[in-house]
């Protein structure tokens, strides 16, 4: 084992309403990949941030080679050595290869920028990584593994010693991934401190040395990778914790009707052949890890986007949808993962958005009742305790969690009889959260139903009465809450085809 | 919470409060400075007769205005209305004056034209996805070429107003005894009206609203979003035939390939009234203020010996102003 490089100690971070890092202990050796694992939210990526100095920690040390530093931004961390790569590339495709290596540190020959020495500059590096890339291509051109290519060779164009990786391997291709690998062992032997941060397990179990796992903002422990077991690592990852009462049985009725049945449901890579169904006044909770398609499978659902193929039953009968249109006709509600792009339109009024889904019903004539819209607005707002001060102010104004009750309420003037919840409680606080839970088990003890997609495991195991496990586009895994685990799920969360 | 109510009922019944209010409030003041200013400065401007050559300027302007603020509200743009409405008004002339139609029929075609178009830019714009920059910048050239095609190159001359076709130039300047009526102002007043209530009273008008704020989360409230983004730029369309029929009974002859720019005039009042560039936020009533400022200025700037010219860049700098108030307040947001 090479010597230790970085370490972080008692990094403790807060955010209004969140403790996201709490005195969490990070070792980062020479000559070594570290995995640094963890559930949705256990804090990986914020730890990563306030090392390369995207945030700013509230307590706790760094210490860089011999020396404790604290990085004013990512790039005073890169001045120093300390790169981050991202998930999601941050490219300019319509500069070349070496124009987007360079940018914002161009080599200069004069008051003009020297291209064929960038480009020269940049071949050196691509010799060093045993890659062949032409630097003059547009980055627009190269597939995703190669431009993950360049963000790799940019990260070490910095003379880096420590390079993170953050799901590098979530959009390559098997074959791109083991030309990764084979960088990074490149590297590694090189001398650099690598962390690897993947949901992946058998990647894990490929690429690293050591696994430190993190759970709910702490530190929980690190093992050597060869001498443990996926099982070690998942019991980690979920830990002992009792959560908050998790429901211990169904409360549908056994001879509950099947209002929505979904059957081989295909739409792109990220939903493969889908089948489940929902029964009346039932929570059905869908669990998975980040990309497991989700989402992906609810917007299908709900002719968001193009289905590829499949066959949607509601109430015993074959309805067709191709459009949110469609499924709004059929009595389906969507409430979005992103509130503010796909949820409510912010700048319109809290009544505006309440009867966005039913105009039809606050019609007199020709022209939309105000009148009518206000009331039933002020309805809702006194129902389900939204804090507004008027239902004429704009959405923009409110809080998370009250934006999120007036896209229920969109929903409820509409009258849907069954309701996707994606991340209900996404960016909310703790007391309009429990709220938005009593909301949704009153709904279903009136009869109607709910998907509820969750990547909180805390919220899957206190809501749903069944559980749906998605992994890479595929159901890997249906359970009821009786013998649902954390263990068992993140099991079938982990289970790659 | 009960007051609240009654505040937000009270607000919301005051018609006046919404109306006016913000940006078009000081678009109001400019107006009256300008007049003012060009009254005090120039004896001849202060005639009736400059009253009704300032409204004669504001018509086609005012219908092309209101049609492209609908676009705009969509976060869209139209650039097609100023040609259009030039090879519509062409057309509609070629059908009276060459192959004898009723005028009416002639009047009913400039419309229909402008219909047509804007279905095409409809079609262009929410079904296939392209850019309505492009798109209507595309259509724009389309009408361009046609005008001057379907008319053999050659200007087109509707019914002078003594002659008995002549009809339809009294729909915008009657004469009552010895003074004339701008009787125009009255249609414009009246469309005004009713676009007013059908964008901020209908299902339709609602909908282009929430388009232009946010699309997809229309779309997936269950709204049939092609169907309405389609919507606005028909009735842009239509609008520019109505601006076609204001621009015939206005001028004398019409000549081909011309009306560029007149869009501009148009897109530039609807900004000056507070149509946001971004879409989702607008007003007719702003409109047709914006369009007076824009009229005031090209008829009243000659008035105290600025030429075209200068109206060009005064224009362009109160475009600005306009716009950077639009500016500064979505960065409060």
């Amino acid at each position: 084992m090479g010597e230790v490089i970085l370490t972080m100690k008692g990094i403790d971070k807060s955010f209004p309403g969140v403790h996201a890092l709490d005195h969490v202990d990070l070792e980062i050796r020479k000559g070594e990949v570290l995995a640094l694992m963890g559930e949705n939210g256990a804090g990986k990526s914020t730890l990563m941030k306030v090392l390369t100095g995207i945030y700013k920690k509230d307590e706790g040390t760094i210490t860089y080679e011999g020396k404790e530093v604290e990085f004013e931004n990512p790039r005073a961390a890169q001045a120093a050595g300390v790169v981050i790569v991202h998930q999601e590339l941050n490219m300019m495709s319509h500069l070349t290869v070496a124009q987007n290596i360079f940018i914002g540190r161009e080599i200069m020959k004069g008051k003009l920028i020297d291209d064929a020495k960038m480009n020269e500059e940049a071949k050196k590096l691509f010799q060093k990584l045993n890659i062949d890339i032409n630097p003059t291509e547009k980055m627009g051109n190269l597939t995703v593994g190669k431009q993950q290519m360049c963000e790799i060779a940019k990260a070490i164009s910095h003379d880096a010693k420590v390079i993170i990786f953050d799901e590098p391997s979530a959009a390559l291709t098997e074959a791109e991934i083991e030309e990764l690998f084979k960088i990074i062992r490149d590297l590694r032997d090189k001398g650099m401190g690598i962390v690897y941060i993947s949901h992946r397990m058998d990647e894990i179990k490929v690429i690293t040395d050591r696994v430190t796992v993190m759970r709910d903002g702490t530190y929980v422990g690190t093992l050597i990778t060869k001498d443990s077991t996926k099982d070690d690592i998942i019991n980690m990852m979920v830990g002992r914790v009792i959560y908050e009462d998790p429901k211990t049985k169904s409360n549908v009725a056994p001879d509950a009707p099947v209002v929505l049945k979904v059957e081989h449901l295909n739409a792109g890579k990220m939903v493969r052949d889908v089948s489940f169904e929902l029964h009346k006044g039932e929570i059905l909770g869908f669990s998975g890890l980040m990309g497991a398609g989700r989402t992906e499978t609810a917007r299908a659902l709900f002719g968001a986007d193009k289905k590829d193929s499949g066959d949607i039953y509601i109430n015993g009968k074959k309805v067709e949808i191709n459009s949110p249109e469609d499924a709004v006709k059929n009595g389906i509600g969507y409430l979005s993962e992103d509130r503010k792009r796909y949820g409510c339109v912010v700048g319109k009024t809290v009544a505006e958005n309440t009867t966005m889904a039913s105009l039809e019903n606050f019609m007199s004539g020709l022209f939309i009742n105000k009148k009518k819209e206000e009331e039933s607005a002020w309805k809702y707002v006194d129902a389900l305790k939204t804090k507004t001060p008027t239902v004429d102010t704009e959405v923009v104004n409110l809080s998370g969690g009250n934006q999120q009750k007036v896209v229920i309420a969109k929903w409820l003037v509409r009258d849907c009889e069954i309701l996707i919840f994606d991340e209900p409680t996404r960016g909310i606080d703790v007391g309009a959260k429990s709220e938005i839970y009593t909301l949704m088990n009153e709904l279903v003890a009136q009869g109607k139903s709910i998907i509820m997609i969750s990547s909180e495991m805390t919220e899957v195991l206190r809501m749903s009465d069944r559980i749906i496990v998605m992994c890479e586009g595929r159901k890997t895994g249906e359970i009821d809450i009786a013998e649902a685990t954390q263990e068992n799920i993140m099991h079938m969360a982990t289970q790659r085809n | 919470m009960a007051d609240n109510k009654k505040k937000s009922n009270a607000l919301a019944s005051n018609p006046i409060v919404k109306a006016i209010g913000g940006q078009r409030l000081i678009v109001i003041c400019v107006i009256i400075a300008l007049f003012a200013f060009f009254c005090i400065k120039s004896p001849a401007f202060r005639q009736y007769s400059t009253i009704l050559s300032i409204l004669d300027y504001s018509y086609y302007i005012s219908f092309m205005a209101i049609g492209v603020t609908l676009a705009l509200i969509t976060g869209g743009n139209d650039l097609s209305i100023g040609t259009g409405m030039v090879c519509y008004a062409l057309v509609g002339g070629f059908f009276v004056t060459k192959l004898g139609m009723p005028v009416a029929v002639g009047m009913l075609i400039v419309v229909i034209m402008g219909a047509i178009m804007g279905v095409l830019n409809g079609i262009l714009v929410a079904i296939l996805n392209l850019p309505p920059f492009i798109a209507t910048l595309s259509t724009m050239m389309i009408a361009r070429g046609l005008g001057s095609l379907l008319t053999g190159g050659l200007s087109i001359t509707w019914p002078q107003a003594s002659t008995a076709d002549g009809w339809f130039r009294n729909i915008f300047k009657i004469t009552v005894g010895d003074t004339k009526l701008p009787l125009g102002f009255l249609w414009v007043l009246i469309l005004i009206f009713v676009m007013t209530i059908f964008l901020n009273k209908t299902k339709p008008g609602r909908y282009i609203i929430a388009i232009g704020s946010n699309k997809e989360a229309t779309r997936l409230s269950g709204v049939n979003v092609v169907k309405w983004h389609m919507l606005a730029y028909i009735i842009c369309g239509i609008f520019t035939g109505l601006a076609g029929i204001a621009y015939a009974a206005t001028f004398q002859a019409i000549a081909p390939g011309t009306g560029a720019g007149l869009e501009l005039d148009a897109i530039a009042g609807a900004i000056i009234g507070g149509t946001s560039m971004t879409g989702g936020s607008g007003s007719i009533v702003g409109t047709l203020l914006g369009v007076f400022v824009m009229s005031m200025l090209k008829t009243g700037l000659p008035f105290i010996g600025l030429q075209a010219n200068w109206q060009q860049i005064i224009t362009g700098l109160v475009l600005i102003a306009a716009v950077f108030i639009d500016v500064i307040r979505t960065r409060k947001r």
